[in-house]
């Protein structure tokens, strides 16, 4: 039986399609992170692709940039329950960034200047689905939203997206990251409110 | 593999006002396993027609099963904290889901001094650590640095003056941001770097526990790094986009 809250009625807007479950609409841009923010600059960031073999290439600020960007207008979920649409981005497909790299690989560990780490199905961050973003909303991001450069997975929950991206690590097996160890959901789809362990 | 956490029902047994603004409630909550100091729960409201809304609490009181403790600052226009604060009475029920965070948390027993720094209603999961350390007796050294805007804005005010007499090895400090006491000695204004210990201040460096709203927490750990703490020693916890 629901239990109802006395005298609740709450913030009525027109539901939309486009808010998941348990969600609501962040017209803000909170931020969340689990310590200081990195002081991170283009001239010393770096991205290392660890391959399964454990072979490495590391692409450099020009290196990023010299590869084909896109525009993407896209909502964000937060496993803190706001939601905020039509953010615009810029940046580089994973999979143009991966390039050869990831054969016989399933799973990629997300590794970020402070340590830390979010995993994901190697198959969620390819086919346009997930990009190495340097820019938000027509200007370099800002340091607190993870720039210079953050990876940006928008259809999972936001944790999924780490900021100040320093390695791409494929794995054959699944490995969890920070949040994942700590009780947070191993997939994350917002759709299905994947929060927590066992949701 | 673990089932999803519950949602469990928690009836609000008590509240009082902490500031014009801030309220203190209490929840029996049975089947509620307790928890670590600093971690949060999920409170889920809904209305007569199923509409619900769904935000994240921290923690207030040190932990207990069955019962809970939160302070919840009313956001102006929001739609969840003026409920909590203004219109939910004793006996009026509600849902929780927790609790959350395996991070920004501190259980006694763990060694080393700690450092708090709080910027607002940011106090509320450290002052579940202090409350911790003194319920207790944890001997670890605890500072905590406090910054509100005005005396009126303390919460916890009472409590935190007799807990920093009666605590050993519990220092607290208030900082105002607009407007102190007459016979203050420091200036009102933001937090600075000399608000703050350096690592040196105690045998082993702190960790350091910041919480706070985004830009306190920003220019806090911006602070705490130019004296010289180290990044992996410094946890934070954001509450709200200002
Ligand atoms: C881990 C965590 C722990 C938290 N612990 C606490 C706690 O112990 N006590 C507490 O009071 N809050 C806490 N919060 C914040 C809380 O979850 C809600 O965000 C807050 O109560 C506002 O919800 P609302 O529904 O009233 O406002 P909403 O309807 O969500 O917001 C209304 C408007 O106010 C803005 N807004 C939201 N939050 C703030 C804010 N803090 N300051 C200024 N503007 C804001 C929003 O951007 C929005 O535009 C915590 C948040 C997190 C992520």
């Amino acid at each position: 039986m629901a239990v109802v809250t006395r005298g609740f009625h709450g913030r009525r807007r027109e539901p939309d399609p486009r808010i998941p479950p348990g969600q609501y609409l962040e017209t803000d841009f909170p931020v969340l992170a689990i310590g200081p923010t990195p002081r991170v600059s283009t001239d010393d960031w770096t991205l290392t692709v660890t391959d399964v073999d454990g072979s490495r290439s590391t692409l450099d600020w020009r290196g990023l940039r010299a590869l084909p960007a896109e525009d993407v207008e896209t909502d964000l979920h937060c496993v803190t329950t706001w939601s905020k649409l039509d953010t615009r981005w810029r940046g580089v497909p994973v999979g143009a960034v991966l390039g050869d790299a990831g054969a016989g690989a399933h799973h990629v560990l997300a590794h970020s200047a402070d340590g830390y780490t979010t995993n994901l199905p190697l198959a969620d961050l390819v086919d346009g689905r997930a990009w190495v973003a340097f820019e938000y909303d027509g200007r370099p991001l800002e340091p607190w939203h993870g720039g210079p450069v953050r990876l940006l997975v928008p259809h999972l929950y936001l944790w999924k997206s780490a900021k100040w991206l320093t390695g791409l690590e494929l794995l054959r097996e699944d490995s969890p990251g920070f949040w994942e160890r700590l009780g947070y959901h191993s997939y994350g789809d917002p759709w299905r409110e994947q929060r927590y362990v066992g949701d | 593999m673990a089932g999803p956490l519950p949602w469990l029902r928690a009836r609000m047994d008590d509240g009082w006002l902490e500031t014009r603004t801030a309220r203190t409630l209490t929840f029996d909550v049975p089947g509620w396993p307790g928890h670590d100091p600093g971690q949060h729960v999920d409170v889920r409201l809904t209305a007569e027609d199923g509409y619900t809304a769904q935000r994240t609490y921290s923690l207030a009181s040190a932990p207990e099963e069955g019962r809970l403790v939160l302070t919840v600052q009313a956001v102006t226009e929001g739609e969840v904290s003026p409920h909590l604060v203004a219109q939910m009475r004793a006996g009026d029920e509600c849902e929780v889901r927790g609790p959350v965070g395996g991070w920004f948390r501190w259980t006694a027993g763990t060694p080393g001094p700690v450092l708090l720094v709080a910027g607002g209603s940011g106090i509320v999961p450290l002052m579940s650590m202090v409350r911790e350390k003194a319920r207790t007796g944890d001997p670890a050294p605890f500072h905590l640095v406090y910054s509100v805007r005005t005396p009126d804005h303390v919460v916890y005010t009472n409590e935190l003056f007799a807990l920093s007499r009666t605590t050993p090895g519990l220092v607290v400090d208030r900082l105002y941001s607009r407007g102190g006491l007459p016979d203050d000695t420091r200036a009102p204004g933001r937090l600075r770097a000399a608000d703050l210990p350096g690592p040196d201040a105690t045998d082993v460096p702190p960790v350091v526990y910041v919480c706070g709203p985004t830009g306190f927490v920003e220019s806090a750990t911006e602070h705490l790094l130019d004296l010289g703490h180290r990044p992996s020693a410094i946890r934070t916890e954001r509450f709200g986009p200002t």
